[in-house]
């Protein structure tokens, strides 16, 4: 089988270092090797392939980006292409992972005691322990400051009431991150898998990330011992800060997904006979590759910009949102002209054209919506607020 | 005390500290063997292979280099007998041009404790004097079982692991499928033209691998950490001269289009008198 080759027009692939690039082909060829087998038929049947999840903890992408507690510590860029690698197998287990690393190991790695780090990362980082991030409720998705569920402090506990909604990991986490407010401040709780009060429940019928677990979490009447909040944050920056890294990922990511379609149809095109000549010596067929390998080719450089300035410390968020943004749009442009380009073959899963678009069109909602981020920009040159 | 061959250093450890006389005498022996791993840097097989300008070689533009698969089985069972071993090194060798730095880092990120770059500037080499070149290095260590890849996927001639054996004065098995180490000596197995062979070999010895053996590791991410603090020595590779020299390369004829046909009788009477087989 040969390998994976990705998309490099433009021979990006000098801007990175050995180091990165020896990360990304290592997750490269995991993931053909070991996912890319294995993916339809769990999209297919709407499971996560758990399975996988002491491969990934052996491979070290788990928290990759973090320093002590059992991960890599891998650079900003090292991390985003392995991202990028492992959407290019689906949105799905990059989901997974992001939720993984950014949104729970992240935060208690920030902002947790050192009785918490002890406590979870290193299991975190194998696999053994999984996590997930409740932020979002029904009510409230581009407004989460206005969350209504609520932890009381009772003395030696505090007691959390409320439920979280569209959460990624959610039915098999072992610990979750509730975002809630105490006194009127949002606060961070981790919640342990089997605290009396604390219920999950699947939400079915989904058309993007069937490979993916995504729930609801209740909360009634939850006793949540003190130890259990993040002590060093409050407000909304909390959440936010790991969604920035997520995001950071997402950026990366959808980068992935745009390769693998745009490579399918590539090859499809070169091989499809029609019109008695491979339908890639049409004019037409050739503007919609054009278009991919060019977006796909900005797309790569404000990622990997986007990572040199977060190395250089000079990274703001508004960054993330145009980075985010853009490729996720750019991503989910390419699946639907290559899925043009397949034809009626599109339509089916023997291709993964219709898997990807049908995800992305979760990754360009989660994380911050595309007109949010456009909204995040906006504020940024005009210095008006156009989001409340 | 026991005999030993002279390629292992034997270390008793004592786990019995002075002042615990009631506890029993537990006699650990650990061997250090010097295991090596001979690596090559090639052309992916699924690349677009061209021509350079003078005939001879390939034009490296446009190539994705990796490291040789069988060398990567290699790798795989020199880390899994330093499991086994115990306290024992893993030294990846190559002769090639600098380039080939990222190859012997991947095997450093696999698990390797150190890596050698016989550098030679990048200048054509041949099964002989590579044999030669490799070998008067490897005389100078003590290495005592020495894996290399059954062939190299570029030049495929399969002369180097029993060269490599003979100018070392060691025995050779070659294209392995299955191997046991024991104390001094190995068990390997063969596939055979339609049997299986099992030999047994002492050491030190030279050993080609074959797909089969083993699924090599997947280089994980604490280990390309680590490889960045490993040694890699770069020593000048000794001139010998190649006994031998390509004359030209040449690319094979590409192949006709693939016609389709709508009938049986059609497709006999193509193969009868346009492929002319029956
Ligand atoms: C598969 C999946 C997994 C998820 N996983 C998680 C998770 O693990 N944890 C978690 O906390 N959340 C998760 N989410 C939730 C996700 O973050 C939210 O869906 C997202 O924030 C959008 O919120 P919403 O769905 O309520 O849409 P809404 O906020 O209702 O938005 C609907 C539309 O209104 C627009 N809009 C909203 N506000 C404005 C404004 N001010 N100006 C202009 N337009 C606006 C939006 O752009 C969008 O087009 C997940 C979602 C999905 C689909
Ligand atoms: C759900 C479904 C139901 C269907 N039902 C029926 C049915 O009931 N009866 C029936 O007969 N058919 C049916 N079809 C087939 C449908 O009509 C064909 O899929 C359609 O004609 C396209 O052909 P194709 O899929 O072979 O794509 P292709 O013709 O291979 O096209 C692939 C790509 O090449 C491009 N292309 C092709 N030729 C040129 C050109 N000359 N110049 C520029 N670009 C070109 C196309 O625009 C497209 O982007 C159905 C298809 C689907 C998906």
């Amino acid at each position: 089988m040969s390998r994976f080759k990705g998309a490099d027009f433009y021979q990006i692939d000098d801007l990175f270092s050995e180091e990165e690039r020896m990360a990304r082909d290592s997750v490269r060829d995991w993931v053909d090797a070991e996912f890319i087998p294995i993916i339809e038929e769990h999209n297919r049947n709407a499971t996560f392939p758990s399975e996988l999840i002491p491969q990934l903890g052996e491979m070290g992408v788990l928290g990759a980006s973090l320093q002590g507690y059992g991960c890599a510590g891998m650079s900003p860029v090292a991390y985003g292409l392995i991202l990028q690698e492992l959407e290019r197998g689906d949105s799905g287990l990059r989901s997974f992972v992001s939720v993984q690393g950014s949104l729970c190991m992240y935060p208690i790695h920030a902002y947790g005691s050192e009785e918490q780090k002890e406590r979870y990362l290193p299991k975190m980082a194998t696999g053994e322990l999984i996590g997930c991030f409740g932020l979002t409720e029904a009510d409230f998705g581009s407004n989460p400051g206005g969350m209504l569920t609520r932890a009381e402090d009772k003395g030696d506990h505090y007691l959390l009431n409320g439920s979280k909604y569209w959460i990624t990991n959610g039915c098999i986490a072992d610990v979750a991150i509730v975002w809630a407010k105490l006194d009127g401040e949002i606060r961070g709780f981790l919640v342990d898998k089997g605290t009396p009060g604390y219920s999950t429940n699947t939400i079915k019928n989904k058309f993007s990330l069937r490979a993916s677990v995504t729930s609801e979490l209740i909360f009634a009447d939850c006793k949540i011992p003190k130890e259990n909040i993040l002590g060093e944050i409050s407000g909304l920056k909390g959440p936010l800060s790991c969604l920035s890294q997520a995001r950071f990922g997402i950026a990366f990511g959808t980068v992935g997904s745009a390769m693998a379609v745009y490579d399918e149809a590539l090859r499809y095109s070169q091989t499809r006979i029609q019109f008695d000549r491979p339908i890639a010596r049409f004019q037409l067929v050739q503007e919609k590759l054009i278009w991919m390998v060019s977006e796909i080719t900005k797309g790569q450089l404000l990622a990997w910009r986007l990572g040199r300035l977060k190395e250089s410390g000079k990274l703001h968020h508004s960054h993330i949102s145009m980075a985010k943004r853009n490729n996720c749009w750019m991503a989910l442009e390419c699946c639907r002209k290559a899925r043009d380009l397949l034809g009626a073959n599109g339509i089916t899963d023997e291709y993964q054209v219709m898997r990807h678009m049908c995800n992305l069109e979760s990754v360009i909602t989660y994380e911050g919506t595309h007109d949010v981020h456009g909204l995040i920009i906006g504020r940024e040159i005009t210095g008006e607020n156009a989001i409340l | 005390m026991i005999e030993i061959p002279a390629f292992l250093h034997w270390f008793a450890l004592l786990a019995q500290g002075p002042g615990r006389a009631a506890a029993p005498t537990l006699q650990l022996v650990i061997k250090v063997m010097d295991i090596v791993v001979c690596v090559k840097r090639v052309a992916a097989t699924d690349s677009q292979i061209k021509i350079a300008a003078d005939g001879k070689s390939l034009d490296p533009a446009g190539i994705e280099f990796v490291l040789n698969p069988y060398d990567e089985i290699a790798v795989e069972a020199a880390l899994a007998a330093k499991e086994q071993f115990g306290d024992s090194t893993v030294t990846v060798v190559t002769l090639g041009s600098a380039d080939a730095q990222k190859e012997l880092r991947t095997c450093l990120a696999m698990g390797a404790d150190k890596a050698v770059l016989i550098n030679d500037g990048g200048r054509s080499q041949d099964a002989f004097s590579t044999a030669e070149t490799v070998a008067d290095y490897l005389k100078g260590t003590a290495a005592s079982l020495i894996f290399c890849g059954k062939q190299a996927v570029d030049g495929d001639e399969s002369q180097f692991p029993p060269r490599l054996a003979e100018l070392l004065g060691m025995p050779c098995v070659t294209e392995i499928t299955s191997l046991t180490l024991e104390d001094g000596s190995l068990v390997a197995e063969r596939d055979i033209e339609g049997a299986r062979e099992v030999v047994n070999c002492s050491l030190p010895a030279v050993i080609s691998t074959n797909k089969g053996l083993n699924e090599p590791r997947y280089a994980n991410l604490k280990g390309i950490m680590a490889a960045k603090k490993k040694p890699l020595e770069e020593i000048e590779a000794a001139a010998i001269d190649p006994a031998t020299s390509i004359e030209s390369l040449s690319l094979p004829p590409a192949r006709s289009e693939g016609k389709i046909v709508e009938t049986v009788d059609q497709l006999v009477d193509a193969l009868k008198n346009e492929a002319k087989v029956l």
